[in-house]
């Protein structure tokens, strides 16, 4: 990922800042400028999650993505935000832990980087309550 | 100076551990016998998503999260390390967008061996006293690497403490803080060396005990008091041995310092070490108490705090991990996956 | 809207095809399906073509002009030529805009082609330019798969139907069995759900045989309007719907996990258009680029409850000689994947279906074929419908 791309992303990677759109009440995470339901009658204002949420479904990855061989096998799940919204994210435990229904709460991990050389990515990762 | 001291504090330890006798024993040592030098059992090991930022991170969310602090009133964040992810780059702004601390403050990375954390204490303050800043964050955090084989990779640990430091709402005045700093080459790093060289014996008594007794002596001098005024005491733990051979020099007692020597079960977190110590002890300290810090750093010079616990240290119990908590339930590694995770198998 | 025909079909080998380079491979499948269709160059009025990423396998964009240019149509006739991208559905729309083009009376006769060359680059590259068709900004960059993704429908739709990994190897297993007597398929190997259950697992619950492969192949079909089509062939196989629906892109955004709801929606679209239901299909192609994905597919289509369709792959219900034949090809599983191309080849097998000549995989009496091509993890689905009668 290039510097710039990660950079207008930094506040809602590290402190789960998404969108809420008040004309439906409806929570966005990631962030969304146009809401689904609404689209130009919506209104839409920053929101800054709270980082609980479950488990709705996993996997544990063994043939990993680039730049994750290290980390393999590692456990990808999606979560749902208390708040409503539901985010793909890493969840840190040992796999035998990883229950659909688990509650979760976020954690500051570093996601990548870009080369030995290159940009560290840092996000948000979850771990087991 | 104004009143200055510790608006709120936290810390971070990874959850995996690598006990010393498996260290040994890839080496062909005794492990027994360098846990009995060392008083030191096991050490603590990043995951391989955590790095000295991420801890850092962790450690200044949970200060934050203490007191409730409104992050827009932190006017300077300043980590001290000497694993700091970028050699140009500071970890301090990636801190201050993952506390929500930007734009308008100022930052900086601190390094001076292990007592980086504390220099930017100092630092804050300073800055905070003066008026210059509100609130001032100083962190110190570490995931120090020893080479394989070496005497330090035995206690080389990951680990960090923030410290919120400001004039009003404290949980712990400072009262006066004393340094002493030399040219002293008994242990460093060269840029683009992955490992530290150190000059083995030379770092005990001409490097450690040296600053450790000089700043500290000189602080009891500088506000007139002794060790029996203390009820607490915590000096840089690189092991065991040497904080407990420093209480003693000073004439500390072991029953002032157990609360603080975390690193029995730690190792050292090198930035991280004193730092991790003190929180060990605000942890647990009741309201009057006094306590006396010193740390160290190679290069060298030592820093020593006089603290005097407020009644308000009992509004932050429980909202965050303690010391106690981050080091319950480890995740023991064997060398292989340890190494791994310190990045010592190169791909 | 005029009624439109498939004229010709054909595709390629598929496999690692390592002496075929992108144009070799849609030379020969243009070349073989513009044979098949009767026509002369001439009558080409355009061309659609579907290709993913020539970009990131072979560091080729403007695959249109590429194309046109080395099937011969660009330097003296200058056919209009236009790329269409929808990562694995790319096909699926190439297909939908030809149709488009005729149907709307603009074009009367147009090809739509499908070429992906895979194996130039190695295999965590390759994985890599696939998983852009997920969200790459919220879902690749915390380390996310294509087989990660579909994981995690199968993970979700075992939990709340009870789906066991034995009923999505048997998705497997029917496919490679069909793939068998298919000549042009990338595997021709019977399998058996052992082999499944016990191959590598790539994202747990899915193992190594549970995912399609990394295929190159090109496949092309000449698409006419009804109304001339007798005059190139004897059997042309008439578009009675074209349907197409997006869903969301990322996987976590979708409201059920376990539906694509762009299937659901473009077959409800195609059997509108059509005037049918699944009463009155056949044979299905569908997209399974992993066992999990066929089994939502057959669900998301109407043709099984949500949460049936393990049971009724099992039961055989979907095999060569079931209630409802799926994947008669080999599916992308055994068949293979070459992306742009797979849209298309399901358009070819169903021709060849109709018109009787699938030899060892004809399904006796098949009047009446429907195609589904999915996109990423459900963020396009295109399904199309074709009978023997106009």
């Amino acid at each position: 990922m290039t510097v710039s791309r990660f950079w207008r992303k930094i506040p809602h990677r590290y402190n789960l800042i998404g969108t809420h759109c008040t004309t439906c009440n409806e929570y966005y995470f990631p962030p969304r400028q146009m809401c689904p339901n609404c689209r130009r009658d919506g209104n839409i204002e920053s929101h800054k999650f709270e980082g609980n949420g479950e488990v709705v479904t996993y996997t544990v990855i063994h043939s990993a993505a680039k730049g994750f061989e290290m980390q393999t096998p590692y456990n990808l799940a999606i979560i749902k935000l208390d708040e409503g919204a539901s985010l793909t994210a890493q969840v840190i435990c040992h796999r035998d832990e990883m229950r659909i229904g688990m509650r979760v709460h976020s954690v500051f991990r570093k996601l990548g980087e870009e080369s030995e050389k290159g940009m560290i990515y840092y996000g948000t990762k979850f771990v087991p309550d | 100076m104004m009143n200055v001291g510790i608006v709120s504090y936290g810390a971070y330890i990874p959850r995996y551990r690598i006990k010393l006798e498996n260290i040994a024993a890839v080496w062909g040592a005794d492990g027994q016998s360098f846990i009995n030098g060392l008083q030191v059992k096991e050490k603590s090991v990043p995951d391989l998503d955590e790095d000295t930022v991420t801890i850092a991170v962790e450690a200044a969310r949970s200060a934050i999260k203490k007191q409730n602090i409104d992050p827009s009133r932190i006017g300077a964040i300043y980590t001290g390390s000497e694993s700091h992810p970028y050699a140009v780059k500071p970890t301090s702004t990636i801190i201050a967008a993952a506390v929500g601390a930007e734009p308008v403050l100022t930052a900086a990375d601190f390094e001076f061996a292990c007592k980086a954390g504390t220099a930017a204490i100092q630092t804050c303050m300073g800055m905070a006293g003066s008026g210059m800043i509100d609130l001032g964050l100083a962190i110190g955090a570490d995931v120090s690497q020893g080479a394989p084989g070496d005497a330090l990779e035995y206690t080389a640990a990951a680990g960090g403490a923030a410290y919120i430091i400001g004039t009003s709402d404290l949980v712990a005045v400072i009262e006066d803080t004393y340094s002493f700093t030399t040219d002293t080459p008994d242990f460093w790093r060269r840029e683009g060396m992955p490992y530290p060289e150190h000059g083995g014996r030379f770092t005990g008594e001409p490097g450690y005990f040296k600053h450790v007794t000089s700043a500290a002596n000189g602080l009891m001098e500088k506000i007139g008091t002794k060790p029996s005024d203390y009820d607490h005491a915590v000096f840089h733990q690189p092991n065991g041995k040497f904080p407990q051979n420093a209480a003693k020099m000073l004439g500390f007692t072991m029953d002032q310092i157990k609360t603080g020597l975390v690193v029995p079960m730690l190792g050292n977190t090198y930035s991280g070490s004193c730092m991790i110590g003190l929180a060990a002890i605000l942890d647990e300290a009741k309201a009057g108490e006094r306590i006396f810090m010193t740390a160290f750093g190679s290069g060298a010079g030592s820093d020593a705090f006089s603290i005097t616990v407020t009644d308000k240290i009992e509004e932050i119990r429980n909202k965050a991990p303690t010391v106690k908590q981050l080091l319950e339930n480890p995740i023991y590694l064997d060398y292989a996956t340890y190494a791994k995770h310190k990045n010592k198998i190169k791909v | 809207m005029r009624d439109v025909a498939i004229i010709g079909a054909s595709y390629t080998k598929f496999g690692e095809l390592w002496d075929r380079s992108l144009r070799d491979l849609i030379v020969e499948a243009g070349v073989a399906a513009i044979g098949d269709s009767h026509i002369q160059g001439e009558e080409i009025d355009s061309i659609y073509v579907g290709n993913m990423s020539g970009g990131r396998f072979v560091e080729q964009e403007h695959v249109g002009s590429l194309i046109a240019d080395y099937v011969g149509l660009a330097r003296e006739l200058h056919v209009p030529a236009t790329r269409v991208e929808a990562a694995c559905a790319s096909g699926g729309l190439a297909l939908r805009q030809a149709i488009l083009a005729v149907a709307s009376g603009y074009d009367d006769i147009v090809v739509a082609a499908g070429v992906e060359k895979m194996t130039d680059v190695d295999m965590n590259t390759a994985t890599d330019a696939l998983a852009a068709a997920a969200d790459r900004e919220w879902e690749g960059i915390n380390g996310a798969t294509f087989p990660g993704l579909y994981a995690m429908i199968a993970r979700l739709h075992m939990h709340k139907y009870g789906t066991t990994s034995e009923q999505l190897a048997e998705v497997s297993v029917k496919n490679h069995f069909n793939g068998s007597m298919n000549p042009r398929a990338q595997f021709q190997n019977k399998i058996t759900v052992d082999t499944v259950l016990n191959s590598v697992m790539v994202a747990d619950p899915l193992h190594v045989f549970d995912c399609s492969p990394i295929t190159d192949g090109a496949a092309a079909v000449v698409v006419a309007s009804a109304d001339i089509a007798k005059k190139y062939t004897d059997t042309p196989i008439y578009v009675k719907a074209t349907a197409q629906a997006s869903g969301t892109i990322s996987l976590h955004d979708r409201v059920d996990i376990t539906t694509l709801d762009a299937s659901v929606v473009a077959g409800q679209r195609a059997f509108k258009m059509a005037g049918m239901t699944t009463d009155d299909i056949d044979l299905l192609e569908v997209h399974d680029c992993f066992t999990i994905a066929e089994i939502c597919a057959i669900e998301d289509l109407g043709f099984f409850k949500k949460g049936d369709g393990g049971r009724a792959t099992a039961a055989g219900e979907t095999a060569l000689g079931g209630n409802i034949p799926v994947n008669t090809s080999g599916g992308l599983k055994a068949c293979g994947h070459p992306v742009g191309a797979t849209g298309i080849k399901q358009a070819v097998e169903i021709t060849e279906q109709l018109r009787g000549t699938a030899g060892g995989r004809q399904v006796d009496g098949a009047n009446v074929g429907m195609t589904h091509n999915v996109g990423g993890s459900g963020g396009t689905a295109a399904v199309h419908i074709f009978s023997r009668d106009r």
